[in-house]
């Protein structure tokens, strides 16, 4: 081994070792960070901060199943019981009515307070009359039996007005005391986490929690057939990461497999197979660590890509063992004579080859979504270090006497085959304008705009969750104003502002209805209002008197009122520890968060029974009030705006790096006709391998997209052989066998990940397994003939 | 053979009833009578005296009835109110609210409306699960006297006087358990 070798080896290692540490520091996720924008807008920020921590991203949705009604009454109890002492669960609902009285008590003592009909207005003595009148009315009602308890404390009836308010929200039905779907076949429960959504390892505590609590009180007493369903965003990240974790695992391992039975059964030399394997592995090592460098932590979908990157990677050693000349000049070869041959006939070839591929990779680099950028850094580092390691360490490390098997056999027959190749240019050509008319009358269609298409929740999952969301009238929080300020009492106030608004497009009938804080906690300013609002005691009298004049309700029967409302006007404004322990302290804590120094509000908007609302005209009104820090916000709209962003993005980054490619190989080439012949087939294989997903009925996502990209950039090496190939007169037997073999390493690396559930590597998989092939196919159909 | 002896025997047993029924109008009967009706509307006024106000407080709207389980109670007057009874599920309309309840889920509720509907049924079961019942008069005239068995219903609902003519509800008054009492009159609606 000479000095050079040496030097290089001790890089090397140190540079693997170097790795090695780094990996075993990095973190890893499978969470949604990866579809998230980097550095987002306002609007985007509001959308990320709400699918990160939002109301909705705590929330869990459990339905109980199977077994009768009575079982799953009796489940719903337990589990709520044994949950509700679970510090990791902040609050469990399942329709019990276990604080009603705690709750009762303090709207009662607080109406004043409270009640948003308080106001100078009503107690005047017309106002005073008003509110008696209704409340005589009521008792003609059902409601009587319960509310003429209350006339002589209460006759203005604010205590029924808060009752009211506050159940104004579509309420679950119930079935033997506890919530049921709307069906009855499913009992129903809400837990809210501790955690933010996005704390997938909390969120997968709290779910083991809730499955395990299910268990122990499922085990006694309860029929085997009762079961338990989840959905949530928690749920869904937790099952995702699983999926996520299980299939890189399987699909890794499988796709390592069968690339290694097939090195092994081309090469028949397990020494060949290790040292082959050398570069790819510190490649992926190389690119676990970039990732982490530079994003701080590697989301698995990355890790996933790592095996497609195997079967690219591993080329450039498949071309160093096979082209080099030693094997046919047989044994005493001195090493140092066909490494250098192999260096000057081969490795410009493969060097552009690495360089198209990086040139592709690096476009990813530039995109606002987390998940591509990653892709493309794993990719580039991983390709590069393979690529220099086979060049400058491999050759030092091959034994003198390393034999392959024999392929010339096979090399011999492949000219064959090419020459006879060049018959299907007619149906190459077919093909592609029948692709293109495919592409051409389809293109609108054809992609999927929606960030659902990224998820890798299975549709019957969405589906149960949608299903459950309905039943309990939980708010799927797709709308939402958002409203951000710098105190607790400043986001309050701006709340009833904005809630003075909402409630007149509730009128209107734009929105259906809507909550807020403020109904559960108004701000000091307001309830301050209120209490000046009180008349003194003497004036109360007066007021009363002429407003009972006619009314079949004699004053003296309102003592209780009088010495209510003259407490009142002592009272304090309440704060939010005067309502712990009762269900508007939960109100108020779920929309209602201190974040970095800031307060943000929460009102979620109900839309009517479409699920969906003038969005325009919501925002429209909003702005015409001139409130600061106050938004609108659509979760689905703006998400799939999001999503609709990063496609066009991608779109340009894509032709932003075939660009790039192309004046790559113009510059290598120096011939617009030869980069024309090495660009052909890879055009006609992205355009038939569309064209057949789509007619497959397959939504193209962006990973199709970058797919394509990886076509070409993958594709080129091949198709830059065959150009070499011609220009040298020829293309050896030795490099057909090899890049026979290197396609497919390609395909089954990249082929594998088609059978992935995961959205994100099931379309690079379904996109560069096939377009591999038929860009090696192409190009030797395609290639100039002499 | 048998057939004769068999008409002599309806015979007797017909002549006993006839008997019965000119010396005793029966829970029975009337709840015999009571079940004909499958289907039935009535405009019905309510009042309710309340011992804190002066004046009672009147209400009126439409009943419906619809065999075996379904009542319906619209008050339109003097606030718009919907109670639908189906079953056991009891929803409630009021001031744009919708509340749906289960029956067994409120017992005091159920058993103040479970008398209304189980009488207009003829559901004599039903009827005695939750109330003794007392009838007097006769077919032209019978008052149909419910007091409560269980503690819970007696917690809210003191008595209930149902008085009627053959196989029609005429006037419900029920007296609560705090003193207050309110009294619903019912006219038939005739078939249209």
């Amino acid at each position: 081994m000479n000095r050079r070798g040496s030097i290089a080896i001790a890089l090397w290692l140190a540079f693997l070792l170097a790795c090695v540490w780094l990996v075993s520091r990095a973190s890893f996720t499978a969470d949604l960070s990866a579809f998230l924008p980097r550095s987002p807008t306002q609007e985007q920020q509001l959308l990320v901060d709400q699918i990160k921590s939002g109301v909705a991203s705590r929330l869990i949705l459990i339905g109980i199943e199977g077994s009768d009604p009575a079982a799953r009454a009796r489940a719903s109890r337990d589990l709520a019981a044994r949950l509700r002492s679970d510090p990791r669960f902040l609050h469990i609902a399942n329709g019990e009515t276990l604080g009603l009285a705690r709750d009762r008590q303090v709207l009662l003592e607080n109406r004043y307070l409270l009640s948003p009909a308080v106001n100078a207005e009503r107690f005047t003595a017309a106002g005073l009359r008003a509110g008696v009148e209704d409340s005589i009315d009521l008792l003609a009602t059902s409601a009587g039996l319960f509310s003429k308890a209350l006339l002589p404390r209460d006759p203005t009836g604010e205590f029924m007005q808060l009752l009211d308010a506050m159940g104004n929200s579509q309420r679950p039905q119930m079935a033997d005391g506890v919530w049921v779907s709307r069906d009855g076949q499913r009992a129903l429960l809400l837990a809210r986490t501790r955690a933010d959504g996005a704390d997938t390892d909390a969120q997968e505590a709290a779910v083991m929690a809730l499955r395990a609590a299910f268990r122990e009180i499922a085990g006694p007493g309860l029929p085997p057939t009762i079961h338990l369903a989840l959905t949530g965003p928690g749920p869904f990240s937790v099952a995702a990461r699983a999926t996520i974790k299980g299939e890189v695992a399987t699909l890794s391992g499988l796709g390592g497999l069968i690339i290694i039975s097939i090195l092994l059964l081309v090469y028949r030399s397990p020494t060949a197979l290790l040292l082959g394997l050398l570069p790819v592995l510190s490649g992926a090592l190389a690119g676990v660590v970039a990732v982490s460098l530079g994003f701080g932590v590697v989301h698995g979908a990355t890790l996933g890509f790592g095996t497609a990157l195997m079967g690219e990677a591993i080329d450039y050693s498949i071309y160093l063992l096979m082209q080099s000349e030693r094997a046919k000049d047989g044994l005493g070869e001195p090493r140092g004579h066909w490494v250098s041959a192999w260096v000057a006939s081969s490795w410009p070839t493969i060097r552009i080859g690495v360089l198209t591929s990086v040139f592709g990779f690096a476009s990813l680099l530039f995109s606002g979504f987390p998940g591509l950028a990653q892709l493309g850094l794993y990719a580039i580092a991983g390709v590069a270090s393979a690529a220099l390691i086979t060049r400058f360490v491999l050759p030092h490390l091959l034994p003198v006497d390393l034999r392959l098997r024999d392929v010339s056999a096979l090399g011999r027959r492949l000219p064959v085959w090419v020459a006879r190749a060049g018959r299907l240019r007619g149906l190459v050509l077919m093909l592609f304008v029948a692709a293109c008319a495919v592409l051409v009358t389809k293109r609108d269609a054809m992609w999927n705009q929606e960030l659902a298409a990224l998820s890798p929740v299975p549709a019957a999952d969405q589906a149960l969750d949608l299903a459950m969301r309905a039943d309990l009238g939980a708010p799927d929080v797709r709308y939402l104003v958002v409203v951000s300020a710098a105190s607790q009492e400043a986001a309050l106030a701006a709340s009833e502002h904005a809630g003075a608004l909402l409630q007149q497009l509730e009128a209107a009938g734009v929105i259906d209805g809507f909550e807020s804080p403020a109904f559960y906690l108004p701000s000091q300013a307001t309830q301050r209002q209120r209490l000046a609002s009180l008349p003194p005691d003497a004036e109360l009298r007066r007021r009363l008197k002429a407003a009972l004049a006619d009314l079949p309700l004699r004053p003296d029967r309102l003592e209780p009122f009088l010495a209510d409302v003259a407490k009142a006007r002592s009272q304090r404004p309440l704060t939010r520890s005067d309502l712990d322990g009762t269900s508007l302290a939960q109100g108020v804590d779920a929309l209602l968060l201190p974040s970095t120094g800031r307060w943000t509000a929460l009102l979620p908007l109900r839309a009517g029974s479409d699920h969906v609302l003038d969005a325009a005209r919501v925002r429209a009104a909003l702005a015409k009030t001139g409130l600061a820090g106050v938004y609108f916000v659509d979760i689905k709209g703006e998400s799939d705006r999001l999503y609709q962003g990063y496609l066009r993005e991608a779109i340009l980054l894509s032709l932003g790096g075939l660009a790039a490619i192309l004046g790559l190989l113009l510059a290598t080439t120096r011939s617009l006709a030869r980069v024309f012949r090495i660009v052909a087939p890879l055009v006609v294989a992205v355009a038939v391998v569309i064209a057949s997903l789509v007619l497959l009925g397959q939504p193209l996502i962006l990973l199709h997209l970058v797919g394509m990209l990886l076509v070409v950039a993958v594709g080129s090496n091949y198709a830059l052989f065959f150009d070499r190939g011609i220009e040298a007169g020829g293309i050896s037997p030795r490099t057909l066998a090899s890049l026979l073999l290197a396609t497919s390493t390609t395909v089954v690396g990249f082929g594998i990940l088609a059978f992935s559930s995961v959205p994100v590597l099931n379309a690079i998989g379904a996109t560069v397994g096939p377009g591999a092939i038929l860009a090696l196919l192409f190009s030797a159909i395609l290639v100039r003939r002499t | 053979m048998i057939r004769p002896a068999l008409r002599l025997l309806a015979a007797v047993l017909l002549g006993f009833s006839l008997s019965a029924q000119a010396a005793q109008f029966t829970v029975s009967q009337l709840m015999a009578a009571l079940a004909n009706n499958k289907h039935g509307a009535a405009s019905f006024t309510e009042k309710k005296f309340i011992s804190i106000l002066d004046q009672p407080v009147e209400s009126s709207g439409e009943l419906l009835f619809i065999a075996p389980a379904r009542l319906e109670k619209r008050t339109l007057k003097p606030k718009a109110e919907t109670l639908v009874l189906d079953g056991e599920v009891l929803s409630i309309e009021r001031r744009r609210q919708k509340h749906v309840l289960q029956l067994k889920d409120y017992p005091e509720v159920a058993g103040m409306i479970e008398s209304m509907r189980a009488t207009l049924a003829g559901d004599r079961k039903a009827l005695e699960r939750i109330y003794h019942l007392a009838l007097q008069g006769n077919r032209e005239r019978w008052t149909l006297v419910l007091i409560p068995l269980d503690a819970k219903v007696g917690g809210v609902v003191a008595r209930i006087r149902i008085e009627g003519t053959q196989d029609e509800v005429r006037t419900v008054e029920i007296l609560q358990a705090d003193g207050d009492r309110s009294l619903m009159n019912i006219q038939k609606i005739a078939a249209p």
